[in-house]
């Protein structure tokens, strides 16, 4: 608000100049370096799609004699495809409804003075080797599950899932699943947690207020507010299944099928087991066919994540700006 | 359907510290109540104690009685989500729910029931709550918009037709036109006015001018220094509290002289 | 309290209307509450406000009573408790303990939902019912971690003594030997990670907080940070591998191969550690600093870098803790072997998540009433590093707590 007071006007601001602003040799070493660490990142992340590209190329063009199957490249990743996406999807099936309740468990039922350590408990499941998990998995999960398989079977044999016959091993995709799930479950968790601890108070007070109990004031608030953040967190649980390896190569007893039968010993393989299985061994066009078939996985990792990623910020923008 | 409020040597506790000490007052039925004093005096602390919200705060606890229509809410028997049905809230910032629509806004209690409600009960008793909010001919054309596009003021008659969509008996407004800009203050006053034929109505404000203009008894509060708990000073009709208070410090407050 | 029938509101005559009144809603004569209001021909929205002077008595909620019959104190914790009991003592009678566990818990919720149905109505009874389910899944969650780590703690005490620490596998069959060479081996190529990844890292999370101040760049870097995250490990490992095909041709094996996979898994983690603690770093001290004449550098320097470093040096120590136990990527690019090898540039190397996986492959042959040597020696492997994975976890979220920015709250 300029008020005349009958000054003189103000003489017309100077041109803009076109010296450069002073830029010290220290702020642009700095800098550079930085900017040069960022750049790097981006190269590397191009670098990891364009060398495997590279070195799966011998396999795209390749004689169907020297593949591993002697058919054809297509024919040969399909299966191992097919047993990852199913591998991961039990796993997302059994850890997304349980990770919800979990992070509700830390962030509306637990004792306040508890849920940081309750947290703490759930994030070092995350940071248990997936090797160690394997070494569960194999030892302790797969015998116990060979009653349970048996039991599916005879109860529930007339589902596609429970056909049989039950391995005697428990070396199955249903045991792999459970594993899997174990290792997201902190992942879907702990994004869940932080979606539901942003829930304002203003809302959960305005449910109570109606005469709302604790569960009608999760659904009408908590809930519907965290949606898309929990979507993504299961979305980028996910993707660390697809791509999870160890576990499911100790655990997983192999065949060259396509089956939705979870506890036969007749199981596809997963595109990363079997890269960790045949790898040591294999030489030649055979390393280029592992290599096309971890593009393959590369593939649908990114494909997940960058959909999770999108989600989570659009939802941190929304949330932003108000 | 409009209740008195009886406080009776009411202690309020957060943890170990006593935010308000020894307020006994009596809240007449369909009148509005205001309260009035300095900032952390335990205002609104009290006026949340009169649903059983302020246990929502953990550590939060009372000693005493609130009695309304013979029942005291701290008895052992009481049921607090029976208590907040009868007892409705309208807070200092509007929050209808993000992620619902105006309609759904409104019947977000309706549905907090053991037996479903026909649709057109519903609908009807929507329209009814908006139209006793003052809001339905602002919203009638747009009612599966969601409640946050409505402006402020708006928002707080979405949120006070909410809170008497579930027929309450007594309406708690805790400062509910501190973030409203002055036409929809004025609004939201207008509609205090008129809800004060159908309910109990108790408002905690800041504005002097405010709890002049729409309410008909008044409570001072009052405390001695930080740390200290809060206390009601002195009640009455607000005529006489605004021209002719009987304590000294209640005189300094309206006039200006602190807080 | 019952609610009696909303008595029409009185509107007494005396009351001076400020707005004309206006006879609105004809109880829905016409189709219910969506029949049109009527318009009022030149009345537009010019007058903004209604009152409500209809007659009909708004239709009855049920009602709510403040009072209510409530379940004692006790039932929350004394019903799950009661029935656990009931379970320890069926377990003598030879029922499987994975058995007893989902029945208790199904039972135990079902008894409490149903005892509440009866007594506090429908929806205490579901309040009750959801508590129940979301207590249970947070124990059953625990349940892998609790068997885990006792499977660990159990099994990896077999061989968890000095030869372990000292011998490597060069020339063992059957029992004996250890895990001294894949021990060197997880360091070497750990700290060789570290190398590579830190300066990236930290430089990275730099620009992002102290020079992108979110322009198009940054944007795009955070975005490929968090998608680089999700990078399976296993092509981390085939990516390494196959840049280091065209550095020293096919069926590369060494330590630095197996470094540059796991730097692509540790950088992202680094870079998003990372940027956090920058960003506790109040904005007040950078402009006090900017303020003084203190040159940009020299403040991210002096000042931002030396406030958070208690931050950054917890990143770093979670960083490494999520790729110290990576086993695919290793097993692609450093492959195993039984002497121990200093030389990341040169030959195979053996770590420790490796050496736990072969031994477990080919665990040789059961003798003298032992198990076969390998299962004994990978779960010491496996021991090992759950220990080394928790420590440093712990330490990492130790050191953030500790050398948090006091921030005045």
């Amino acid at each position: 608000m300029s008020v005349d007071v009958g000054l003189p006007p103000a003489p017309p601001p100077a041109p803009p100049k076109a010296q450069k602003a002073v830029v010290r040799p220290g702020d642009r070493i700095f800098f550079g370096a930085s900017v040069g660490a960022g750049i790097t990142i981006l190269i590397v992340l191009a670098g990891v799609a364009l060398f495997l590209f590279i070195e799966a190329w011998p396999a795209i063009t390749a004689d169907s004699s020297e593949l591993p199957n002697q058919e054809s490249l297509v024919k040969y990743i399909a299966p191992l495809a097919f047993g990852t996406v199913l591998g991961a999807t039990i796993a997302v099936i059994i850890a997304a409804p349980m990770a919800i309740a979990i992070a509700l468990y830390i962030t509306h039922y637990a004792p306040p003075r508890l849920a940081g350590v309750l947290g703490l408990a759930i994030d070092l499941l995350a940071a248990v080797p997936s090797i160690v998990y394997g070494l569960w998995g194999i030892f302790v999960l797969a015998p116990h599950s060979v009653a349970l398989s048996r039991w599916l079977e005879g109860n529930l044999g007339f589902l596609p899932f429970f056909d049989g016959p039950p391995s005697a091993t428990g070396r199955t995709m249903l045991v792999v699943g459970i594993v899997l799930a174990v290792m997201i479950l902190p992942v879907i968790t702990a994004v869940s947690r932080e979606v539901f601890k942003q829930t304002p108070q203003l809302h959960q007070e305005a449910a109570l207020a109606l005469g709302a109990t604790r569960w009608e004031m999760i659904r009408m608030t908590v809930l519907p507010f965290g949606r898309s953040g929990v979507i993504s967190g299961a979305m980028l649980g996910l993707g660390r299944a697809l791509g999870e390896t160890m576990a499911v190569a100790i655990v997983l007893s192999t065949a060259d099928v396509v089956s939705f039968d979870l506890i036969s010993s007749q199981n596809s393989g997963t595109i990363a087991a079997n890269i960790a299985l045949d790898f040591p061994e294999s030489s030649g066009v055979k390393v280029n066919a592992l290599i096309a078939s971890g593009l393959v996985l590369f593939a649908i990792t990114l494909a997940v994540n960058m959909v999770a990623r999108a989600i989570i910020n659009r939802r941190r923008e929304f949330s932003g700006a108000n | 359907m409009a209740k008195r409020i009886d406080v009776d040597q009411l202690n309020i506790y957060y943890k170990d510290f006593l935010a308000v000490e020894d307020v006994s007052m009596n809240i007449e039925a369909r009148s509005v109540t205001a309260f009035i004093g300095p900032s952390g005096c335990g205002k609104s602390t009290l006026l949340r104690s009169l649903n059983r919200m302020h246990e929502v705060i953990p550590g939060a606890r009372v000693e005493g009685k609130v009695v309304i229509d013979g029942q005291d809410l701290y008895a052992p028997n009481v049921d607090p989500v029976g208590v907040r049905r009868s007892v409705g809230m309208v807070f200092q910032k509007p929050n209808p729910f993000p992620t619902m629509s105006i309609r759904e806004n409104v019947a977000a209690g309706l549905k907090l029931n053991g037996t479903k409600l026909r649709k057109a009960t519903i609908d009807e008793l929507v329209e009814r709550s908006l139209v006793g909010a003052n809001l339905w001919n602002e919203v009638k054309d747009r009612l599966d918009k969601p409640g946050a596009g409505l402006s402020g003021g708006q928002q707080q008659r979405l949120c006070i037709a909410r809170a008497i969509a579930v027929q309450p008996d007594v309406l708690l407004m805790d400062e509910p036109c501190s973030a409203l800009d002055p036409i929809s203050t004025l609004a939201v006053e207008e509609l205090i006015s008129e809800l004060r034929q159908n309910y109990t109505i108790v408002i905690v404000t800041h504005n002097m001018q405010q709890a002049a203009r729409v309410s008909d008894r008044c409570a001072f509060f009052n405390i001695a220094g930080t740390g200290k708990p809060g206390k009601l000073i002195e009640m009455g009709p607000t005529q006489k509290i605004f021209s002719t208070p009987s304590v000294k410090a209640t005189e300094d407050y309206i006039s200006g002289r602190f807080g | 309290m019952t609610s009696p029938p909303n008595p029409p509101p009185p509107n007494p005559p005396s009351a001076q209307p400020r707005y004309p009144v206006r006879v609105d809603l004809p109880a829905h004569a016409n189709g219910g509450p969506n029949g049109d209001t009527p318009d009022y021909p030149g009345d537009p929205i010019s007058e903004p406000y209604a009152t409500l002077t209809a007659v009909a008595p708004a239709p009855e909620l049920p009602s709510v009573p403040m009072t209510a019959e409530r379940l004692p104190r006790w039932a929350g914790w004394a019903v799950p408790l009661g029935f656990t009991l009931g379970g320890l003592l069926a377990l003598p009678s030879g029922i499987s303990p994975g058995l007893v566990l989902p029945v208790v818990m199904i039972v135990s919720a079902a008894f409490i939902y149903l005892w509440s149905r009866s007594v506090e109505g429908a929806r205490y009874a579901l309040d009750r019912l959801v508590t129940a389910i979301v207590t249970s899944a947070f124990l059953i969650a625990m349940i892998p971690l609790v068997s885990v780590t006792w499977t660990v703690v159990d099994r990896g005490t077999g061989r968890f003594d000095w030869d372990f620490f000292s011998e490597s596998m060069r020339g063992i069959v059957g029992a004996g030997g250890g895990g001294y060479h894949a021990i060197t081996g997880t360091l070497i190529v750990t700290a060789l990670a570290c190398v590579i990844s830190i300066p990236i890292g930290l430089l990275c999370a730099i620009y992002l907080v102290e020079y992108g101040k979110d322009n198009r760049l940054s944007r795009w870097l955070t975005f490929f940070v968090d998608v680089m995250a999700g990078i399976p490990s296993i092509v981390a490992g085939l990516f390494a591998y196959a840049l280091f095909v065209h550095i020293s041709g096919p069926g590369v094996r060494m330590g630095i191969v197996g470094a540059v996979a796991l730097s692509v898994l540790m950088i992202p983690v680094l870079v998003r550690a990372t940027v956090e603690m920058l960003k506790i770093v109040p904005n007040e001290l950078r402009e006090a600093s900017l303020a003084l004449g203190v040159p940009t550098w020299r403040t991210i320097a002096k000042i931002v870098i030396p406030t958070s470093l208690g931050g950054i040096a917890a990143s770093v120590t979670l960083a490494v803790a999520r790729i110290i136990g990576e086993t695919a990527p290793l097993l692609i690019t450093l492959g195993i072997t039984t002497g121990t090898n200093f030389n990341p540039f040169s030959e195979r190397m053996a770590t420790l998540p490796v050496f736990a996986y072969t031994q477990n492959q080919t665990p040789g042959i059961a003798r003298n009433g032992m198990g076969p040597p390998g299962f004994d020696r990978a779960w010491t492997a496996a021991l090992i590093l759950i220990m080394i994975v928790m420590a440093l976890n712990l330490l990492g979220r130790l050191i953030a707590r500790l050398f948090a920015p006091k921030t005045g709250r």
